[in-house]
């Protein structure tokens, strides 16, 4: 069977590459410190050595629109063209082509469907930062094929938070089933606090700093029981309208299994909290 | 009231160049265009024949009156993307990184501490 080899669970801030690559003098001042945070979080990722990635993320109304528009989708396709023309406008990130794996694909779309998780699918599907920006931090050279999952955490009613967690569970289980000799890192990203398009945005913090400080406590505990206790889609909306990218870290959290996390770090920028966390697959997790 | 119609403004206007140039030098012209053989089109092939403008979506749209898109509950994203494209270098140029980012925020001071216009559709 496939082996979980890491699970990381991120902030993804689509300006980190122009930050950090930009001509010295123009750099913000906390553009070093980030980028050795990132290298230190990436080494997370490479010291496990995967074969394959199960990316997790959000499609921001790039390829999915509201005419049409899934809860949960898996791609299925040989490879995904990555970055539309509004995302390199507004935030400098390149074009990628990244390799998919569609028997993986399919056995986790089957898999996840026989768990009662009846996600829609893409064969044709294009992917946004919410998949580029870890691609970008933790495996930058863009050479191992990818599994991506998207979730709806931008066009209400949303799924509850227990039902992120219990799916990332499911994707759990389906990574432990699959039949092969391969080296699995499932990689999520969402958001901690965050306001976007209202009264709250780019703040000198996030909106709910004592949220973010919150999230990060019960993300280092992995205690779920704590998280689904206080949070709640109308929660989410007070510390900020954007803040249920949170709920990809709860999937995340159900990927690891309700555990301690072996990796912790953050970084408070101008309009947000970042936050990397990565758990190493314990054999009694599952 | 179609805030579906006044996203699918926002989100095909802002992912397409040409448009948001037109959208950016003469909006008024380009809102009319886009009614008539944009805001219509389901595919390449099939006209869609189901959603309008009110004329204060219109208005908002013309105007590039991002408050008022987001009292009507156009989705925050959105909203906020296409603005960006539009404002965001001419303001850098004046005032410095994110002045646009932080005069969009100063104008909905007055939703701080309220619930916001629901995005649902």
């Amino acid at each position: 069977m496939a082996q979980l080899v890491a699970t990381l669970a991120s902030t993804h801030h689509p300006f980190y590459l122009k930050a950090t690559t930009m001509p010295r003098e123009q750099q913000m001042p906390q553009a070093p410190e980030w980028k050795r945070k990132i290298e230190a979080y990436r080494e997370t990722l490479t010291r496990t050595k995967p074969d394959i990635l199960v990316m997790i993320g959000s499609d921001h109304f790039h390829q999915i629109f509201l005419d049409n528009c899934p809860q949960f989708l898996i791609g299925k396709a040989p490879r995904y063209d990555a970055t539309f023309y509004n995302e390199e406008r507004e935030f400098g990130i390149p074009k990628y082509v990244l390799e998919g794996d569609e028997a993986m694909s399919g056995f986790m779309h089957q898999h996840l469907m026989d768990q009662d998780f009846d996600f829609a699918f893409s064969n044709e599907l294009k992917i946004d930062h919410s998949i580029i920006c870890p691609i970008i931090t933790v495996r930058p050279d863009a050479d191992l094929p990818v599994v991506p999952i998207y979730t709806n955490i931008f066009a209400p009613p949303l799924p509850s938070p227990r039902r992120f967690y219990n799916l990332g569970r499911a994707i759990r289980k389906a990574i432990d089933a699959y039949p092969s000799d391969k080296r699995i890192a499932a990689i999520g990203t969402g958001h901690l606090s965050l306001e976007l398009g209202g009264p709250r945005q780019f703040m000198e913090t996030g909106p709910d700093p004592e949220f973010d400080r919150q999230a990060i406590e019960w993300l280092r505990s992995g205690d779920i029981e704590a998280i689904l206790a206080n949070v709640d889609h109308e929660s989410m909306a007070k510390s900020g309208n954007a803040t249920h990218g949170f709920l990809n870290f709860i999937l995340m959290l159900g990927v690891a299994g309700p555990e301690a996390a072996d990796y912790v770090d953050n970084l408070d920028l101008f309009h947000t909290m970042e936050a990397y966390f990565t758990w190493y697959a314990k054999e009694d997790a599952a | 009231m179609s805030k579906y119609y006044v996203n699918k403004f926002l989100f095909t206007v802002d992912r397409d160049p040409e448009y948001l140039k037109r959208y950016t030098e003469d909006p008024r012209n380009f809102v009319a265009t886009w009614e008539q053989s944009i805001g219509p089109r389901l595919n390449d092939a099939e006209m869609s024949t189901v959603h309008s403008f009110t004329e204060a979506e219109r208005e908002a749209l013309i105007n590039h009156d991002y408050v008022a898109l987001f009292e009507m509950g156009a989705h925050f994203f959105l909203n906020l993307t296409i603005f960006i494209g539009i404002y965001d270098a001419p303001y850098m140029e004046k005032h410095g990184p994110l002045a646009f980012q932080k005069e969009f925020a100063a104008k909905l001071q007055h939703w701080a501490g309220k619930e916001y216009p629901s995005v649902a559709t």
